[in-house]
Order: C-alpha cells, then structure tokens, then sequence
C-alpha cells in the first residue's frame, strides 16, 4: 500500500470511529441531557444566586451597560458544554478496551493514531453542536424570565468565528480527556482526575468568576490553559472591544496559546496509543 | 506461493516475571483448520496475541503469509481477520453499522462494503437482523456478526480465539458449520485457540500446549492413536472408597473426571468385564473407549488438562471469561 491510499485509510478509518462515536451519542438520551442540561441549570441557578453579589471586572467598565454574572457566566457556560461533552467521548476509551471494541480498530492495518483522531473528531462535533445550540438558546431565556438580556453579537461573522474557536477549545479538552483516560482501567478512576483536575481547571479559568484577590490565585488563572480558552470566547461573544487585562488575554494570545495547547496535547495522545500496552487487549 | 500460511520460529514470550512462551516453532499449512489446544494458561492465547500483532514479539520470528512480523506488521493486518474471545463488536450499534465501521477503517471502498456486508448477512443467515442493535442479539447471532465482521475484507487468515465461548450447544454447531464452509469454499486458513476437546476434534491440524510449550502436534486421531490401549470409565455410588479396590483390581492409577473415575488399559473390554464380575453391584454406569485428545495431553505432560488452573498458573489476561 503506498503513502497516499494509507493517507486515506487512516482518514476513512478516522471518520468510520467519528460517526460510530455519533450514533451512541445519540442512541443514549441520558447523555445529551448530562452534557447540556446540567451546565444550563447551573447557569440560571448561579445566574439568579449569585448576580448580586457579583462584582464586574475592571475590564467591564469600557461596555456601554454593566456587565450581569450571567453575562459573565455564559462563554464559561458553553466551555463547560464543550468539557462535559469531552469528558463524556473519551471516558467511553475505557468501555471500549473493557467491551473489546478496541482490540478490533488495534488489529486493523491503520496507523494507531486513527483511534486519537476518531475521537478527538467525534467529541469534538458533538461539543460544537451542543455548545452551539447553548450559545443560540442562552440569550433567548431571558424572553422568560430566566435570563437579564444579553449584550450580545448575533451576526453571521462572529458566530462563524466563534465556532471555528469552541472548535479549537473542543479538539484541546477532547485531546485532555484522551490524554487521562488512554492509561486508565476504570471509569471511576476517571471521574476521581475529574473531580480533582478537571472541575477545578474549568473554575479556575475565568469562566465562573474573575481573577484577582489573592495573588496565587491570579497566577493558576494566569497558567491554566483553558483561561485563554474562555477569554477567546468571551472576546468573540461580547459586542465592543474589551481592553487586553490581567485576566482577559489578548485574541491573539487566546487563540496562540489554546492552538498549541492542543497541539502539544494531540501529538503526546499519538505518542501514547503507538505504544503496545498489554493492558489493551483483553 | 508458499504452502505454508504461518510459521514461527523460537518464539518466547513473558508478561513481566511470568514465562507465557518458551521456544515455540510451528507451522501452519495454507488453507488448514488449525489448532491450538491447551488449558487455561497454556500460553495459547498469548501466541494467538502474538499472531494478531497485538503484542510486541520479544524473542524469536513469526512470518505471515510471506511477510515478517517484526518486519511489516501492517501487510500483515491487511491479511488477518480476527474474532477475539471477548466481543469486538459495538453493541449499540447495528448489525449493518457494525460492519460498516469496521469496513471503514479496513479502506474498503464504499461499492466494494455495500456488496461485500450484503453478501455476508446472506452468508451468516443475518439478512433479517440487519438493522438490530447488536446488544439484543443472542449470544450465538452475535459470534456470526463478528465472524462476518472478521471475514469482511477477504482475510486469507481467520484467527479465532476461543470461538465457542459462551455458545449453546445448537449455536456452537451452526457457528462451526460457518467456519466449515468458509475455509473449504474460499481455502481460507483458520487459526483457531480452544479449551475444549470437541472443538479440537473438528480440526485438521492440532497443536497441544502446557506451560508455554508444544507438547505434541498432529491430527487429531494421529494424536488419539499415539497412544495404546482404551480408556475405562466408571461411575459409582461411591467413588471414594471403590477407588482404591477399582486401582489394586486394574494395577493402575484412577483419574476423577467430573463424577466419574477413568482409566487407561490396555484391553477395555477385558477389563470391563473383569470390574464387572468383582464389583459389579457397586457400579452405576461404565464405558469403554479409544483415548481422547484428554487422553493424550495427560500421557504427553504426566498430568490433567484442568490441573494448571487449580496451580494458579494462568497469565494476565488470559483466565477463561
């Protein structure tokens, strides 16, 4: 077989794991409504608990009415879409080494790094469309009541950007999520590294509350990755421009660091599935 | 071409401390119904692994329909089809999309899986289960979907791992009639591991296993007829204190078989009737036969096929599911 028609079987092989990701995504009701369901009621709840204790952040003081918590709250909202939903793809790594699903895609003559690719495809379709569909609905709540009204750009061409973004930010937590749970036997080993890693990386973000107050605190924000994440969002979403802060990065920087973040996660991903485990075959 | 489908030379394998292979040579003939017959933590599994590339050949070589192991893993895969012990089937899938994913990731062209899966259904009497969810399919339709997902771009190799776990006997037949038909009309070669002595009557070549070594190898009645005299087997009321008068009256050792007490004489029907005029009361049922492949495992290795597992000697992930 030469170069390009293994190219292209690696492809076909990729896509062939993408869309059987799609089918059991959506032959299991439950998991549609764990992975957008949750995050919308935590945005109203939260919305409604905590909007008046909220203090906006310096950045908020150039938009032309005051920024609400669940303004703040909802490009944080639809990246806990995009985790969950990761969470969710790549957790069935490990139903499917314990199934013997894996063993079959290990035995077929295509590169080990369609089974990373597949995936990350997959996952990442699903968050897209499920963050999506938050980010049209969201604003549409405060027609009843559950949501202030939002300052917020509905035009064609930062829509479109702001897909292709959760697009990147989907490819960097399914890629995470690869990462943790390729190693793991149990899926409740996963849901320990979700409770201690995961959770508190997307709190500590910038999605639930800004930065600033103690120092460390400033600085794991500063750090955590996915902050770029949310704040590229953020950036995409609000109407105006916000100026370049402590805790709101500049677009370029948002879109550099969660590029290469993904990037760097992805290839060790690679790196990983082409080593024979003997743990895979069961 | 080669007659030869598979050979391996020295090949040895451990997991961590644990030997799993020592020294193993074989060799397949092109289009035979091979097999590999051993107790649980014989090493067969591990060899099947091995064949499969799904584990790092440590020591020796194994060459594939012409191709290295070592060497080209991928060409390979392209010739294998495998049926693992434990399901590789999705089971929220259908049957059709089943096929399709694996297809898929095989290359197949599109016009190519459309016939080819329809063909299939047709060959495995599952035309009528295309579009069931392949988790509420019986044990039995669910071995046929993954067999045909195994053969479905034309493997010259099929390796099948324990195929008959988990099948009722009527589901066990009609699986093997499939394999049958599929190595005799397309000369497929079948690799196939097993616990089970009926399975391994059914195939042409058979390979004997312990503790990671061929013991012994041949057809299966080359290897019954290896050895002489006819197996005795007895059924008492009470086997406990008839087996010591049952061994001084035959002068040799009995072996416990389920309910029963077996012996190897050299005349069985002699023998028979000599059991039956001394202790003939006390006696349930008794047969008389020619040795089983149990039979000769217990001559060649000095002792019983089920005797490893009581040691403890299984490997990693190689315990019967």
């Amino acid at each position: 077989m030469n170069a390009s028609s293994q190219h292209s079987s690696m492809w076909s092989g990729a896509w062939a794991l993408a869309w059987r990701e799609l089918i059991r995504f959506f032959r299991q009701r439950t998991r549609v409504i764990g992975a957008i369901g949750q995050p919308v009621i935590f945005w109203v709840l939260f919305g409604a608990g905590l909007g008046r204790s909220f203090q906006p952040p310096e950045w908020a003081s150039g938009l032309s009415q005051p920024l609400t918590y669940q303004e703040y709250f909802f490009p944080g909202v639809a990246v806990l879409i995009v985790m969950f939903t990761a969470i969710f793809s790549t957790i069935s790594i490990i139903e499917d080494r314990r199934e013997g699903f894996l063993q079959g895609v290990l035995a077929a003559p295509v590169p080990r790094s369609v089974i990373v690719l597949g995936k990350v495809l997959g996952g990442t379709v699903l968050a897209v469309v499920q963050a999506s569909i938050f980010l049209l609905v969201g604003p549409l709540l405060s027609y009843v009541g559950l949501s202030p009204g939002l300052q917020i750009a509905l035009n064609p061409l930062p829509a479109i950007l702001a897909a292709l973004f959760l697009t990147l930010i989907a490819v960097e937590l399914t890629g995470l999520g690869f990462l943790i749970a390729w190693p793991m036997n149990s899926t409740q080993g996963f849901h320990a590294i979700m409770s201690v890693f995961l959770m508190p990386m997307w709190l500590l973000s910038g999605a639930f509350f800004p930065g600033g107050g103690e120092d460390w605190l400033s600085w794991i924000i500063r750090l955590n990755p996915l902050t770029y994440g949310v704040a590229g969002l953020r950036r995409l979403l609000y109407s105006g421009t916000l100026p370049v802060t402590d805790s709101l990065p500049s677009m370029s920087a948002c879109v550099g660091v969660t590029v290469g973040f993904s990037v760097v996660i992805c290839l060790i991903c690679v790196r990983l599935v082409s080593r024979p485990m003997t743990h895979n075959v069961t | 071409m080669s007659d030869i489908c598979i050979s391996a030379a020295s090949v040895s394998h451990s997991y961590d401390a644990a030997t799993a292979l020592t020294d193993v040579d074989l060799e397949v003939p092109r289009g035979s119904l091979f097999g590999l017959l051993g107790p649980n933590g014989s090493g067969k599994t591990t060899l099947f692994r091995l064949f499969a590339t799904l584990l790092p050949l440590q020591a020796g070589s194994i060459k594939i329909c012409g191709s290295d192991l070592q060497e080209d893993p991928a060409a390979i895969r392209r010739m294998l089809g495998v049926t693992f012990q434990s399901p590789a089937v999705d089971v929220r899938l259908t049957v059709v999309e089943n096929l399709q994913c694996h297809g898929r990731i095989y290359g197949l062209p599109r016009g190519t899986l459309v016939k080819r899966i329809d063909e299939l259904l047709e060959q495995f009497s599952l035309s009528d289960r295309r579009k069931s969810i392949v988790g509420e399919l019986s044990g039995g339709l669910r071995r046929r979907v993954e067999l045909a997902k195994g053969l479905l771009h034309r493997p010259e190799v099929l390796l099948l791992d324990e195929p008959s776990t988990g099948l009722d006997p009527a589901a066990r037949r009609q699986f093997w009639d499939m394999i049958h038909e599929q190595q005799q009309k397309e000369g497929t070669t079948v690799v196939l591991t097993t616990h089970l002595m009926q399975e391994a009557e059914c195939c042409a070549h058979l390979i004997l296993m312990d503790k990671g070594q061929i013991v012994s190898q041949g057809s299966p009645q080359t290897l019954q007829a290896s050895i002489d005299g006819d197996r005795l087997s007895i059924r008492t009321r009470d086997s406990v204190e008839l087996k010591a008068e049952l061994e001084s009256l035959l002068r040799v050792k009995a072996r416990d078989v389920g309910s029963r007490l077996c012996f190897r004489v050299p005349d069985g029907a002699a023998a028979l009737q000599h059991v039956m005029s001394t202790c003939g009361d006390q006696i349930l049922s008794a047969e008389v036969a020619s040795p089983s492949l149990e039979d000769v495992f217990l001559e060649v290795t000095g002792h019983g096929f089920e005797d490893n597992v009581a040691h403890g000697a299984v490997f990693p992930g190689e315990a019967a599911s």
